[in-house]
């Protein structure tokens, strides 16, 4: 769980809001694929995000809880409805607002080994955000990108290595950097430890919650994984078949849930019954 | 519960390195009716014991010990032997249920195909018998025309459970077999594997990284570290009263759905010398 205590949750104000987003995909059918259906990627989906906490998006796998991520940070057009940003209307913006407000809102990806372009090197891959935002001279930007580096845990000189010289952890790490470099004020993670071994997982949610505190980040943290949601998340919502089922803070949830679906999941988590 | 597999002295490594132990020393006894847990992290082992004991391993790895299943000591068996035991005897199921089915062929057909191999099985016989066990994993046994891409996840890992158990093994090796898939049907398909173990009375070799299932599924727990067994025992003592820091590390850094756990990561320098103080004083 954040840092944010039960009382100051409830006064935080709201940094990312999405209303009632709806966005269908096509899909091709049939043996061949000559037919055609709609899938219903997100059915009016509304959530709010506080300052400073972190909303767990759980869900199993079609649920919707990807497309949710990417329409969210306008990566994906969606059919209708609107994401605000600290009260602004993020599709409203023009293209060059747009891209001067990405950097507030930046994504760390599941896959550390698809994610990061395996010809660069991890400090332009890290520095290029701040390269596209122009934000202060060479030098600078090298030292931001070493402290970057510094702070997640790995060492200065590790700009000049190559993405392929580190572990799936040390990747990850990597990613958290790239998007952390920026200051940015919202980070969703997609699944961000679900490719990573329990003992580097817990080294990476850690890092996740310290620099939440000290950067007073707020996150969307996506996972099909309840156990790691029951120990990172203050709210979540329950997503299935592309609309929410439920939502809360995740204590309440767990403690008393109130759909059935979400006592089917809950009751999934393994160990629970042996315990 | 008679024994039905006994390793000793398995170790693994690599043909241009046989210094470097990817397992080591390797010791492990399972018997029939009962789940036998290989938990650990990755490049600890757990896989490669497993490939060793199907003599599937890489050719760019050497496996030397003793692997005695129902008495024989199946290392010493030529390739055709082997393949006697392998699928008939001894099952496996897979972590992809995606990529470890053709998709140019009917699951009906790939079931089969083990039984007319080991057992002879042909027409009506060999049909009746693919419908009996797509019914056994909760298939409608109509869906034995049907290609691996028109299927779930789920169904997949039941039609390679059904593969597994066509020749009614007396041990099945499972490797990772729900990693893939979501937590309800990974739920439902540990409780298929239990039942089935159970009915055909076999011993299972279930090999994962997650805590959770092993708490759901075992009865016997191996943890493996680094290529070394460092803790076999019940899943109650291995869970409830881990001897090794290792375990103890391991279980310290999982997750809970309580919450109550303080996600602390391993500390491998400490463990390190935590080890070598134990060899010390043993």
């Amino acid at each position: 769980m954040s840092l944010v205590n039960a009382q100051s949750l409830e006064n935080a104000p709201v940094i990312l809001q999405a209303n009632h987003l709806f966005k269908t995909y096509t899909q091709s059918s049939g043996r061949f694929g000559f037919s055609s259906s709609q899938i219903k990627a997100l059915d009016d989906v509304s959530l709010s995000l506080k300052a400073g906490s972190t909303l767990a998006v759980v869900g199993e796998s079609g649920s919707g809880k990807s497309t949710l991520a990417r329409c969210l940070l306008q990566l994906h057009p969606f059919d209708s409805g609107e994401v605000l940003f600290e009260g602004k209307d993020l599709a409203k913006l023009d293209t060059s607002a747009l891209r001067a407000m990405r950097k507030n809102l930046q994504m760390v990806f599941q896959d550390p080994f698809a994610s990061l372009n395996p010809r660069m090197r991890v400090g332009e891959i890290v520095g290029e955000g701040l390269l596209i935002h122009g934000l202060g001279s060479v030098s600078e930007q090298k030292n931001k990108v070493q402290q970057m580096l510094e702070r997640v845990g790995l060492s200065a000189d590790d700009a000049l290595k190559y993405p392929h010289q580190f572990s799936g952890g040390q990747r990850q790490r990597i990613g958290i950097a790239r998007a952390l470099v920026l200051q940015p004020k919202v980070v969703v993670c997609d699944e961000p430890v679900s490719a990573l071994d329990v003992s580097v997982q817990a080294q990476i949610l850690l890092l996740l919650k310290e620099l939440q505190r000290e950067m007073q980040l707020s996150y969307i943290f996506i996972s099909h994984d309840l156990r790691v949601v029951r120990h990172i998340a203050d709210e979540m919502v329950v997503m299935h078949k592309g609309k929410i089922v439920e939502q809360g803070k995740v204590v309440d949830i767990y403690n008393e849930p109130k759909q059935a679906y979400t006592r089917q999941l809950l009751s999934a988590i393994p160990g629970r019954k042996a315990a | 519960m008679s024994e039905i597999l006994t390793i000793n002295n398995l170790n693994v490594t690599p043909q241009n390195d046989l210094n470097r132990f990817l397992v080591k020393n390797a010791a492990i006894s399972l018997s029939s009716g009962k789940t036998t847990c290989i938990v650990g992290e990755s490049g600890s082992g757990k896989s490669l014991t497993a490939l060793s004991i199907m003599g599937l391993l890489s050719k760019q790895l050497q496996s030397t010990g003793r692997i005695v299943f129902q008495g024989q000591d199946i290392t010493q068996l030529d390739n055709k032997a082997l393949q006697k035991i392998r699928g008939a005897k001894i099952g496996m199921i897979f972590q992809e249920p995606m990529t470890s089915l053709n998709p140019v062929l009917t699951v009906g057909y790939q079931i089969g195909e083990a039984l007319t191999a080991h057992m002879g099985l042909k027409g009506s016989g060999l049909k009746l018998r693919v419908e009996s066990l797509l019914q056994q994993v909760g298939i409608a046994k109509d869906r034995a025309d049907s290609y691996p891409d028109e299927l779930s996840g789920g169904q997949r890992q039941r039609v390679m459970i059904a593969m597994s158990i066509a020749c009614e093994p007396a041990l099945l090796i499972a490797d990772e077999p729900t990693t893939a898939l979501d937590v309800t049907v990974q739920a439902q398909i540990l409780q298929l594997l239990d039942e089935l173990k159970t009915r055909m009375n076999m011993a299972m070799l279930f090999i994962t990284h997650d805590f959770g299932v092993v708490a759901d599924i075992a009865d016997d727990v191996i943890v493996m570290f680094r290529g070394e067994i460092v803790e076999t025992g019940t899943k109650k003592q291995v869970l409830e009263n881990p001897q090794h820091p290792y375990t103890k590390a391991l279980l310290a850094c999982v997750p809970d759905a309580e919450g109550k756990n303080q996600l602390k990561p391993i500390d491998y320098a400490w463990l390190k010398d935590g080890l070598n103080d134990k060899r010390a004083a043993a």
